[in-house]
């Protein structure tokens, strides 16, 4: 059951991430907004269910397969380094500590909200 | 204005749930335990950076393939959320180090998957 719960997460999450990515395309320059607002998103929603904390079954669909595949680490990472071998290393390296910080202070959030409830 | 195919969104969804099942997979087998370093998870995002930055050099952009591969699969394979919930969860100085070197070693991982593959190609 488990597996199915998150491949069924996943289904939804990664095709989100793209649709995400192609409505905010060039909407920052060369900055990747789409990435970076949904990795931020699933942080906050994963510190929430962390939080709360919620039933195997939902941790399964909404923890580990749609917060894990919505959210990427590899895209990430291939995006700062293609900012930084273009020439835009300020760039590159605000994208970098911007979503690392911003992305523990949603996870931070999402957790304190959930323990409060 | 989106342009999206309905092919597209399902291959994509097919490779990210594969990826997930992959990371669910080894993330089971190699469980977090409480007050631990987060093995399983820092060495998904760091071979998933290897593997994109390998793939985004080989298989050329418009191809359904990379979209398979690289959206889809890897997409959710690595996980961004996880490894900001790990921190919040871990002991200060664990955390702190999971944090810096999850970032290091993926950073690392996509250029150095990126060089293989150039150096390959020629």
């Amino acid at each position: 059951m488990t597996p199915l719960l998150v491949a069924l997460g996943a289904a939804v999450g990664a095709p989100l991430r793209y649709l995400t990515d192609q409505a905010l395309r060039h909407r920052a320059g060369t900055f990747p907004l789409g990435t970076f607002v949904v990795n931020i998103a699933g942080s906050l929603l994963l510190g929430f269910l962390i939080g709360v904390p919620v039933s195997d079954a939902a941790w399964s669909l909404l923890g580990v397969g749609f917060c894990g595949a919505l959210t990427t680490y590899s895209t990430f990472s291939l995006e700062a380094l293609t900012l930084f071998e273009s020439g835009e290393r300020l760039k590159a390296f605000a994208y970098v500590v911007t979503s690392l910080a911003v992305g523990l202070a949603a996870a931070s959030l999402g957790h304190l909200a959930g323990t409060a409830l | 204005m989106i342009r999206v195919s309905f092919r597209n969104l399902s291959v994509i969804a097919a490779g990210g749930l594969l990826g997930a099942l992959a990371r669910h997979g080894l993330s089971t087998v190699w469980p977090h335990l409480e007050g631990g370093f987060p093995w399983a998870t820092w060495l998904i995002n760091v071979s998933g950076c290897l593997a994109i930055g390998i793939v985004s050099e080989l298989v050329p952009a418009p191809r359904r393939l990379r979209l398979f591969l690289t959206t889809g699969f890897l997409g959710g394979y690595t996980t961004f959320s996880t490894a900001m919930t790990d921190v919040v969860v871990s002991p200060t100085v664990i955390g702190f180090a999971y944090l810096v070197t999850t970032a290091a070693g993926s950073l690392l991982a996509v250029w150095a998957g990126r060089s293989m593959a150039r150096r390959a190609r020629r």
